[in-house]
C-alpha cells in the first residue's frame, strides 16, 4: 500500500500556486496537509490567542482547499491553526469554516483538535516530576505558570489520527509539531514510521524543499520502505540536494528529529534521484521512546511605549552612542526624580538605526552612516506608566544636546506624535516536555456537523 | 584576506525554535567546503556569536558541502531585549568574517 498527502504551502496565508494545487488534485491524494503557524513570528500570538495572519488571505486560501477536498473526498487537515495553535485560534478557524461551509454549500464533519493546557493540569505534572527542562530553560514553578496567559502542548500523529478516526473531513488542530499532520495517516496506515516522520518534514514546508519554494504545492508518497517527494509546480524540481538540504532548515540537529514518542534518525538516510524532479529517500529510522510532549507558553511582560528620532547632523552621528548612553542615564534619573519609580519598575532601551540596531554589541562593522534612528523602547507595568515616560522621554528625544554649552539641537521626529503605545509585550517562558499517561490526556476533541445539512445529521 | 562570504554560495541563520539559532554555510561545492571546514575554528565563530564555545553545536556535512553552527540564542526570541524576531542577521556576522 502507500499513502499520499499533498501539502499545498508551508503555511496557509502565505499563498500557492492554484495551477499546482490543481494538478495536485488530478493526481490525487489520500488527505490534505497543511500549517497553520510556528513560533516564528514572536510570543505575541501566544501571548494573546490571535492570528498574525489576513483573515480574508487565510479564508480565500482555505476556500480553494476546502473545495480541493470536496472534488476528492479525503480528509483535509490544518495543524496550529491560527498561528499559535491556541484554544481561541482554533475556533478562528472553525468559524471561517464555518462560513466556508455556507458559501460554498457543504456538509462535513467537523473535528476540532484542542491543545491548550490548563496551568493547574501542568502545576500537577510538574509537582509530579513529569515535567523536565530542555536547554535552555526558563525557571517555572506554579504560580509562574499562573502567569502565563497560554500554554499550549504540541499535539503529535497519534492525537490527528484520533481526529481522523472520528470521520472527520476537516480537522482543524491546535498546536501541532509541523510534521504531525501529514505523518499521522501514513503511520496509521502502517507505512515505514523513519519514512513517515522524515517525509512529513520534507514537505512541512511545502516547496521550500524544491528549487522553486514561492510555487507552494507538494506531493509526498509513502510506501513500506520509503517516500518519495514531487512538487507538483512544472517549473519547480526536486533533488536529492535540495531535499536533504531541508533536514537543515529551523533545525538545530540536522540528523534528529524530536517528536512525541520518540525521535526520528536520519544519518542513515539515502537521497535518490528517480529523475529530473522527483526524489526518493530510504533508510530513515524512528527510534521509540518515552511519550512527552514539549509545551509552549507565553507570558505578559509588561507594555511598551516607543519613540523614533532620526539624527543627520555630523557631530551626533560621529558621536551617536555618547549621545544615547548619556540619554538614557538622564532620562533614568528623571523617572526615578520626577515619577518616583524605581529601577525595576521599568527599562529604556535606546537602539540605533543605522550603528547596531540589529546586532548590538555582537556588531563587528563600523561606518558613517548617512543617518542614524534613534529607538527609544520604554517597557513598563502598565500601558499609562509607559505613556508617561514616553511624554517624559519626548522632549530629551528631541533636544538633548551632546555637551551643556551648546545651542540645543533639534533632531527630526518623523510624525506626531512622536510616541506610540505598543500595548502588551509577551515573552517565551516555556522551554520543556511534559510526560503523558496517555496521548489524549492533554488534548481534547469535538466533532460538529457542519453545514446546510447539519440539522440532519 | 577574503571574507567567508567571497568564498561560499550562501550563510543563512534563522531561529529553530524560540531558544535557539542556527547558522548554515552552504559551500556550494567540495572545493570550497574543503576549504572552510578547516578554516572556521569553532571557538572563533563561538566569540563571534558571543556564546560559550561549549554551548555551540558544530556538523560538518560533506555530502551538502555545509557547515552548520547551532546555539542558544543570546537572548530569548521576543523578548524585551530581542533585536531580531527570526534570528537571520546572525548570518552576516559569519558572512563577513575574515578567512
Amino acid at each position: 500500500m502507500t499513502t499520499t498527502i499533498l501539502v499545498p504551502s508551508g503555511v496557509l496565508g502565505l499563498g500557492f500556486s492554484q495551477d499546482a494545487l490543481a494538478h495536485g488534485v488530478a493526481r490525487g491524494c489520500d488527505a490534505i496537509a497543511i500549517d497553520g503557524g510556528s513560533t516564528d513570528s514572536g510570543p505575541h500570538s501566544l501571548g494573546t490567542g490571535t492570528s498574525k495572519y489576513s483573515r480574508a488571505v487565510s479564508k480565500a486560501e482555505w476556500r480553494a482547499l476546502m473545495r480541493a477536498r470536496a472534488e476528492l473526498g479525503v480528509p483535509l487537515i490544518i495543524g496550529t491553526a491560527g498561528t499559535s495553535g491556541t484554544d481561541s485560534t482554533v475556533d478562528w478557524m472553525y468559524d471561517i469554516t464555518c462560513e466556508l461551509a455556507a458559501e460554498l454549500g457543504q456538509s462535513l464533519r467537523v473535528a476540532r483538535l484542542y491543545s491548550g493546557q490548563a496551568a493547574d493540569f501542568v502545576a500537577e505534572k510538574l509537582a509530579a516530576g513529569k515535567v523536565t527542562p530542555l536547554s535552555p530553560a526558563p525557571e517555572i514553578d506554579a504560580a509562574r505558570l499562573r502567569e502565563m496567559s497560554n500554554i499550549v502542548a504540541l499535539a503529535g500523529a497519534e492525537q490527528v489520527q484520533a481526529a481522523l478516526q472520528t470521520g472527520a473531513d476537516i480537522i482543524i488542530a491546535g498546536r501541532t509539531t509541523d510534521t504531525a499532520i501529514i505523518a499521522a495517516l501514513p503511520l496509521a496506515r502502517g507505512e515505514n514510521p523513519g519514512a513517515c516522520w522524515h517525509g512529513a518534514k520534507i514537505a512541512e514546508c511545502g516547496a521550500l524543499c524544491s528549487t522553486h519554494p514561492g510555487s507552494g504545492v507538494i506531493r509526498v508518497t509513502f510506501d513500506a520502505t520509503g517516500f518519495e517527494v514531487e512538487p507538483m509546480a512544472p517549473e519547480a524540481a526536486c533533488s536529492p540536494h535540495t531535499v536533504s538540504a531541508h533536514m537543515l532548515y529551523e533545525n538545530s540537529d540536522p540528523f534528529r528529529l524530536y517528536e512525541p514518542g520518540g525521535h526520528l534518525d536520519v544519518t542513515r538516510a539515502r537521497y535518490h534521484a528517480l529523475d529530473a524532479r522527483r526524489v526518493r529517500v530510504e533508510g530513515s529510522e524512528w527510534v521509540p521512546g518515552p511519550y512527552t510532549v514539549k509545551l509552549e507558553g507565553a507570558r505578559r511582560a509588561g507594555y511598551q511605549t516607543m519613540l523614533l528620532a532620526i539624527l543627520r547632523e555630523a557631530r551626533y552621528l560621529a558621536n551617536a552612542q555618547a549621545w544615547a548612553d548619556k540619554l538614557v542615564t538622564r532620562l533614568q534619573a528623571l523617572v526615578g526624580d520626577q515619577l518616583g519609580l524605581a529601577s525595576g519598575d521599568f527599562s529604556i532601551e535606546l537602539r540605533l538605526i543605522g550603528v547596531n540596531a540589529a546586532l548590538g554589541a555582537l556588531e563587528t562593522r563600523t561606518s558613517t552612516p548617512a543617518e542614524v534612528g534613534a529607538l527609544c523602547l520604554i517597557t513598563a507595568q502598565t500601558q499609562d506608566l509607559a505613556d508617561e515616560i514616553g511624554r517624559l522621554a519626548n522632549p530629551y528625544m528631541l533636544h538633548m544636546p551632546l555637551t551643556e554649552d551648546e545651542p540645543l539641537p533639534t533632531f527630526a521626529f518623523p510624525y506626531s506624535p512622536a510616541q506610540t503605545s505598543r500595548g502588551p509585550v509577551f515573552e517565551f517562558a516555556l522551554n520543556h516536555v511534559m510526560a503523558l499517561d496517555t496521548p489524549m490526556e492533554a488534548f481534547r476533541l469535538e466533532i460538529s456537523e457542519v453545514g446546510q445539512d447539519a440539522h440532519v445529521a | 584576506m577574503p571574507m567567508l562570504r567571497d568564498v561560499v554560495r550562501k550563510v543563512a541563520a534563522k531561529n529553530a525554535g524560540p531558544f535557539q539559532v542556527t547558522v548554515d554555510v552552504f559551500c556550494g561545492s567540495p572545493e570550497a567546503f574543503a576549504r572552510v571546514a578547516p578554516a572556521l575554528e569553532t571557538d572563533t565563530v563561538a566569540a563571534l556569536f558571543g556564546v560559550d564555545p561549549a554551548a555551540l553545536r558544530r556538523f560538518d556535512i560533506p555530502d551538502l558541502h555545509v557547515v552548520k553552527f547551532s546555539m542558544p540564542r543570546p537572548v530569548v526570541q521576543g523578548s524585551r531585549f530581542d533585536r531580531d524576531m527570526h534570528g537571520a542577521q546572525f548570518a552576516t556576522l559569519l558572512e563577513e568574517l575574515v578567512i
